[in-house]
């Protein structure tokens, strides 16, 4: 109980005994997968810190500051800007779909001066924000409650169907997995957990045939079939399994991966990465970088479970459970276990937003492992 | 506080445990990743790793230098040279039409040429090169290269390209090379040389570059390279060279071939030296020519009719593949095959009244009032029709046709060019068939004079007159050795003709060249020791009616070209140990003048003259000759 002074909740704690307080070996993992990182961006420019790793870098200290400074402030004050945050969030998505630009054929961005912004990832924290808050105010079982629980798939689904329209989805999936992930954890009752999950599995093809747009069913087809279309959409997925499979036990070496310095690879800065990561340092460097991340869960687990309002549980479980949706979408994407959907790399493949959202969803974490002793009322404590 | 201490109790141990099942659930996804990597890389890593080697390594055919092609004194014939040619890449031009307008003010550029470039452009990736044009002028190349700053995407390039230094004089004999042609690559399918499909590959498609064009083109080497992605070459990992052809040693003497076809260039004509013990042919003549060199670049659409449209016909290998009545050339064969046979003796005497009369056909001699009497070396002398319709008859035409044959003629000579043709001695069985009626006697007659059905060709004729004067079994090769190794030549046999029957006959040649009288005594050489013995022919391209002959036969000076005799001569030198043989045939050039006997006169004379300057064959192995 360092931070004793918490439990009245009144005096402000000095900043520099807050900084004491922050998990510093999560952040050195944390800065260590950005590393490896920075190594592969360094070597997808076939040696060269431009125009990649350079970048990366100084959104990664951009982006280490915003997470010492969101992790400062008191968990009340996110709790208090948790709907504004949503509602905010929301607006923006709607904007795109009226005013967005078309980049890649997906309406994703929004222009903000020089700053493209992209809502949807805005949207992944806000959503884990809200929802947090939202369940934090009910009681055990409330949210089996017809009512309470259409509110919240409300909150869960109006994000995903203006992701969806973009059309974004991998992020859609991403965002309600998420949403029903936290549901889970609220201690959803089963008997509204199996029907749901069953009603999913039939409705896939039902969205197949309706939901999806050419390029996403076309992307499932050459998933299901790679040899089908090699040169066209199956190209990413095929030659990503041969970066990662020719990598063998110990990797062809650092610089020395052919597939991605030949350009075999797709995107092999972005969305790709870990083929890169499997190409130069094989087996044990996938592994390794696997057994970092599984840690920085762990990290995120016993900040969840130490923390002592739901508020801080729900929100710490949730950045946690968002940072390991990625990995695995990303991991089952590059592996070609799933169809490929845009889903990046957590903190290694090359990207702004991306990059700032992880780091600010760390922030967070570590905002709940620091006031991880502080109660939270039910409603905000209008400081907000 | 709005729950009780209870409701949050149990609010937290819901919360644990939903944590661990999902913390479970994460943990089964993490060893399902784990599970696909260990299947990628360790349990299929080696096939992964082989595609990623297949993608990233690209095998490439490197061309060998083609071989020289060289006379017998080792000068080269068909060699190589530097071509200077002018490539566009298209990536790093603004525009390929832009481009070649800006190198169109520095180098001739016509619409073909753009239309062609423009199309290879957009058939290719845009990192390969585009010919644009080649066998520059040195100065457009070097114009080319100061002017390089301004033209984007220009990229002067020296590469190698057949050359043939003697172009028209010998351009039958060597052939060309040109582009594979769809058809050449269907056939090697089978066989498989991947030097085909080497882009801008040439073969040989005539003469000796055809013959021997696997030797000379040599075995493809290989450069393993690393592309990228989009096929760009990265690095060169390997490089096997290839096998360099084997250079072609050939028997012909450049000098003798220039001087032969210098002096025949303005007429059609085939014309052949040989040397009479070893066959070993040191020209082989066909004129006009036409220029190998343009059919190594493509010939234009004008050049192409320029070649066919030609009635000299210069896309002919005459002397190989030329159809010819032999003439009076052919009177030695009779001439021999009777001496032979017993038909007749040296001293047997026929006697020329001017016209020989067979039932109620007159057959004429050339001259109108007769040889009176002569024995075979008058007869030969003078070339006198009327005795040899007599000893034809007497011989018959399957003695005649059977010493033809032996003689070489009726059928091809093996000389190893392709495109030889066979020629033709007639006989009764071919005449039943063909004509559903036999041989008539009188047709044995014309055959004794040349004329007739027999067909012979320049090369031919220079066999024959070889064989005159060696009596042995010679045949043509033109090949002598291939690179180090000796072509293979079977040892020559006697012909099998009666000394003294070829001695009577080459007495005979002797008087044409050598006595007053003969027919070609004003060509004779005069110095006795490279003396010539020969005999001429004159083959009738017209029927001459019984009106003119009373008139006065025109004259061949008189008659359009095409109408005109063809000139014949066969000799060989020196008389009294003969070491050369000639055959030359001028298309409607039975002229007074005699324009054949005194080619082959002065041919046979520069032949002898270069022997006697005692310079041996510079061929690589120890052998001048066999």
């Amino acid at each position: 109980m360092s931070i004793s002074s918490y439990h009245d909740g009144r005096r402000p704690v000095p900043f520099r005994q807050k900084l004491a307080e922050i998990n510093w070996a999560l952040v050195a993992l944390i800065a260590l997968i950005a590393c490896t990182g920075f190594a592969m961006l360094y070597s997808a420019a076939g040696g060269s810190f431009a125009p990649w790793a350079e970048r990366q870098m100084i959104r990664f200290v951009i982006g280490f500051m915003i997470l010492v400074v969101v992790a400062c402030v008191d968990l009340r004050v996110w709790m208090g800007l948790a709907y504004p945050a949503y509602l905010f969030s929301l607006l923006l998505l709607v904007a795109v779909e009226v005013a967005g630009r078309v980049g890649l054929g997906a309406q994703r961005w929004i222009e903000l001066g020089p700053l493209q912004l992209q809502p949807s990832e805005l949207m992944k924290i806000a959503l884990v924000l809200a929802l947090a808050r939202y369940l934090h105010g009910l009681a055990p079982g409330e949210i089996s409650r017809p009512t309470r629980l259409a509110l919240a798939l409300a909150m869960i689904a109006a994000p995903v169907v203006l992701v969806l329209m973009q059309p974004n989805l991998g992020t859609a999936t991403l965002l309600a997995l998420c949403g029903a992930l936290l549901l889970f954890l609220a201690g959803l009752s089963w008997y509204w957990i199996v029907p749901a999950v069953a009603a999913v599995i039939v409705a896939v093809p039902t969205a197949w045939q309706f939901a999806l747009h050419d390029y996403q069913k076309q992307r499932v087809m050459t998933f299901l079939d790679p040899s089908t279309d090699a040169l066209g959409a199956g190209w990413n997925i095929t030659q990503a399994k041969i970066a990662l499979g020719s990598g063998g036990i110990v990797g062809k070496g650092f610089l020395m991966g052919t597939q991605s310095r030949l350009n075999f690879l797709p995107e092999k800065e972005t969305d790709f990465i870990f083929t890169m990561v499997g190409e130069e340092f094989g087996f044990f460097g996938t592994m390794a970088l696997l057994a970092i991340f599984a840690v920085v869960i762990y990290y995120g687990l016993q900040t969840a479970m130490r923390a002592r309002s739901q508020f801080g549980r729900l929100l710490a479980m949730g950045i946690t459970v968002n940072f390991f949706l990625y990995i695995m979408i990303n991991g089952l994407m590059v592996m070609g276990l799933i169809p490929v959907v845009g889903i990046p790399m957590p903190l290694i493949s090359y990207g702004g937003t991306a990059m700032m959202t992880v780091m600010f969803g760390f922030g967070l974490l570590m905002s709940v492992h620091v006031h991880r002793s502080a109660t939270v009322p039910k409603r905000s404590s209008g400081m907000i | 506080m709005a729950f009780s201490e209870g409701n949050e109790k149990s609010r937290y141990a819901s919360f644990t445990r939903r944590s661990l099942m999902l913390s479970g659930g994460m943990t089964a996804i993490f060893g399902l990743l784990a599970g696909r990597l260990y299947q990628l890389q360790i349990v299929d890593g080696d096939d992964y790793l082989a595609q990623a080697e297949e993608n990233r390594i690209s095998l490439r055919l490197l061309a060998p230098p083609r071989a020289r092609i060289l006379d017998r004194f080792g000068v080269a014939l068909a060699g190589s040279r530097r071509n200077y040619r002018v490539l566009l890449v298209p990536e790093q031009a603004h525009g390929v039409s832009a481009a070649l307008d800006a190198l169109s003010k520095v180098i001739p550029l016509n619409d073909r040429i753009r239309v062609r470039v423009i199309k290879d452009a957009a058939a290719r990736k845009p990192f390969m090169p585009v010919l644009v044009a080649e066998n520059l002028s040195w100065d457009d190349f070097a114009r080319l290269n100061l002017d390089l700053p301004y033209l984007r995407g220009v990229q002067p390039d020296v590469g190698e390209t057949r050359d043939y230094p003697y172009a028209e004089e010998l351009a039958h004999l060597l052939g060309y090379v040109a582009a594979v042609s769809p058809e050449e690559k269907a056939q090697n399918a089978e066989n498989g040389d991947p030097l085909l499909d080497v882009p801008g590959f040439r073969m040989g498609k005539r003469g000796i570059e055809k013959a021997f064009d696997t030797e000379i083109r040599g075995r493809a080497g290989a450069n393993r390279v690393e592309v990228n992605a989009y096929g760009r070459v990265i690095r060169e990992l390997e490089r096997q060279p290839g096998k360099p052809g084997d250079d072609v040693y050939l028997t012909i003497d450049r000098e003798l071939q220039s001087f032969m076809y210098q002096r025949l260039k303005d007429d059609s004509a085939g014309a052949a030296v040989m040397d009479v013990e070893t066959g070993d042919v040191l020209a082989l003549v066909s004129t006009p020519g036409f220029d190998p060199n343009a059919f190594n670049v493509g010939l234009t659409p004008e050049q192409w009719s320029g070649l066919n449209g030609d009635d000299h016909k210069p896309l002919v290998n005459k002397v190989l593949a030329g159809f010819y009545p032999p003439g009076s050339t052919f009177k030695t064969v009779t001439a021999l095959t009777a001496l032979d046979t017993g038909a007749i003796t040296p001293d047997t005497i026929f006697h020329c009244s001017g016209e020989y009369s067979l039932g109620s056909h007159a057959f004429h001699c050339w001259k109108k009032g007769g040889h009176g009497g002569l024995n075979v070396e008058g007869g030969l002398k003078n070339s006198c029709d009327c005795f040899f319709y007599q000893v034809a008859l007497k011989l018959g035409i399957d003695a005649l046709e059977a010493g033809a044959r032996r003689l070489g003629l009726g059928a091809a000579t093996g000389i190893e060019i392709p495109g030889e043709r066979s020629g033709f001695i007639p006989d009764r069985y071919w005449k039943q068939a063909r004509y559903k009626e036999p041989w008539q006697l009188g047709e044995t007659l014309v055959a004794g004079i040349g004329q007739g059905y027999i067909l012979t060709t320049p090369l031919q004729l220079c066999v024959l007159a070889a064989r005159l004067a060696s009596g042995m079994q010679v045949v043509p090769r033109i090949v002598h050795s291939l690179g180090p190794q000796r072509q293979p030549r079977p040892p020559v046999e006697p012909i099998g003709f009666s000394p003294d029957a070829l001695a009577a006959v080459r007495q005979g040649m002797n008087a044409v060249t050598n006595e007053p009288g003969g027919t070609a005594y004003a060509y004779r050489i005069t110095d006795p020791a490279m003396a010539m013995a020969g005999k001429t022919g004159t083959a009738q391209m017209r029927v001459i009616s019984e009106e003119e002959r009373r008139h006065g036969v025109r004259s061949n000076e008189s008659l359009p070209w095409n109408l005109r005799d063809h000139g014949l001569f066969i000799g060989f030198a020196p008389v009294e140990k003969p070491r050369y043989a000639c055959a030359v045939v001028i298309e409607h050039g039975g002229l007074n003048a005699h324009p054949q006997v005194v080619l082959a006169r002065d041919a046979l004379m520069l032949a002898q003259k270069r022997d006697i300057l005692g310079r041996p064959p510079a061929y690589p192995l120890n052998s001048a000759s066999l």
